[in-house]
């Protein structure tokens, strides 16, 4: 099949079980892009998702480099546009919809009972690029000092995850 | 069916160039994935599109609806402000920036991913970046989880998906529907029953 509608296929479908964050679709992503179609190696997709991290805006502009990597410019745009499509089109109507749902008990009961769902979604997204970034106690000792950083001071992120390449730099030399 | 959408007026009419201008600023500035609070800081506080109770309702739905939390707030925000066009404009200037960094991250993957510096640096970004998204999480979960029970939730989608492997589609309807049914709604009379 032409890999531009295979990619349009993909990132439509993925987008759709973006709950609570585009880290939520990494295992779905992982499965899709490394093992059936097999557009990038693990370790690829894992690096590339990792630079998104320090690129400016919602963090799943990565499609617009997988996109890339399978599809040149065409194939971002619309790796990128399928992306955002379907969420977008769902967010457009149900907010409109939204002060009508007010008085619908349920409305209430959606938003409480997604949330620990997302939450746990994210995590295993978590533990899907762990998988492939933590492979030894260098890796673990980053991971775990950005995190402890993070959650005690108000730094910005993007410096730690510079400070990560620095470190890296060091740290992999040999690997 | 043919009442009008119930909008809180909007100050003043803001322009289709100034919506697309303000998200593309934010989208071009918000390093570190901490979008939501860059957000917040323009929209409620320069721009005045919304007031804070305001901005807490837009977020909760980006957040129960699937899609990029900040792509759903610039939809939600621009449509309040200029409709379609302006929902449009919203998440196009939000998504731009850090889309063509991307595009050109691919490309330039593409010609030095093997070179001997860039290995170990993307390695250790990786490494920083499960610190990163674990921390927001950690943080998120803090002010969203209200019950002792919802952990539970939470470790039910951790399991079925990181250690069972089964594939998101069953496990988010599965356990969202359980979840959803927890928090169902009670008659304020009903007593609370096991």
């Amino acid at each position: 099949m032409n890999p531009l509608v295979l990619l349009a296929g993909v990132f439509a479908y993925l987008s759709l079980l973006t709950f609570g964050g585009g880290m939520a679709a990494f295992p779905e992503l992982k499965l899709l892009v490394v093992e059936v179609h097999q557009w990038l190696t693990f370790p690829q997709l894992v690096q590339l998702y990792s630079v998104g991290q320090a690129a400016p805006g919602p963090n799943m502009m990565v499609v617009a480099a997988i996109g890339e990597r399978v599809g040149g410019p065409l194939g971002a745009l619309i790796s990128v546009v399928a992306f955002l499509l379907p969420t977008s089109l769902l967010t457009f109507g149900i907010g409109r919809l939204w002060a009508r749902l007010e008085a619908w008990p349920w409305r209430h009961a959606i938003q409480r009972g997604l949330a620990p769902v997302s939450i746990g979604l994210v995590l295993a997204g978590s533990i899907s690029l762990a998988r492939g970034a933590i492979t030894g106690w260098p890796a673990a000792t980053i991971a775990v000092g950005v995190f402890a950083i993070l959650l005690s001071t108000r730094i910005n992120p993007a410096l730690l995850v510079l400070g990560g390449a620095l470190i890296g730099l060091f740290a992999f030399r040999a690997a | 069916m043919n009442q009008p959408p119930p909008d809180a007026a909007p100050p003043a009419r803001v322009s289709l160039p100034d919506i697309f201008g303000t998200f593309l600023l934010i989208g071009a500035t918000s390093f570190g994935g901490g979008v939501v609070a860059y957000l917040r800081s323009a929209l409620v506080g320069r721009r005045r599109w919304l007031d804070d109770d305001g901005f807490v309702e837009v977020l909760s739905i980006s957040q129960t609806l699937p899609g990029l939390n900040a792509a759903n707030v610039a939809i939600l925000v621009g449509d309040r402000l200029r409709g379609l066009p302006g929902a449009v404009a919203a998440v196009t200037g939000i998504c731009l920036p850090g889309a063509l960094v991307m595009f050109a991250a691919g490309v330039a993957f593409g010609m030095h991913a093997e070179r001997s510096f860039a290995k170990p640096m993307l390695h250790g970004v990786a490494a920083a970046a499960v610190g990163l998204v674990t921390a927001v999480t950690v943080q998120i979960g803090r002010k969203s989880l209200q019950r002792l029970g919802d952990l539970a939730f939470v470790a039910l989608t951790v399991i079925g998906v990181s250690v069972l492997h089964w594939p998101i589609p069953y496990v988010l309807p599965v356990v969202g529907a359980l979840a959803i049914w927890w928090h169902r709604p009670t008659r304020a009379a009903a007593p609370v029953s096991s």
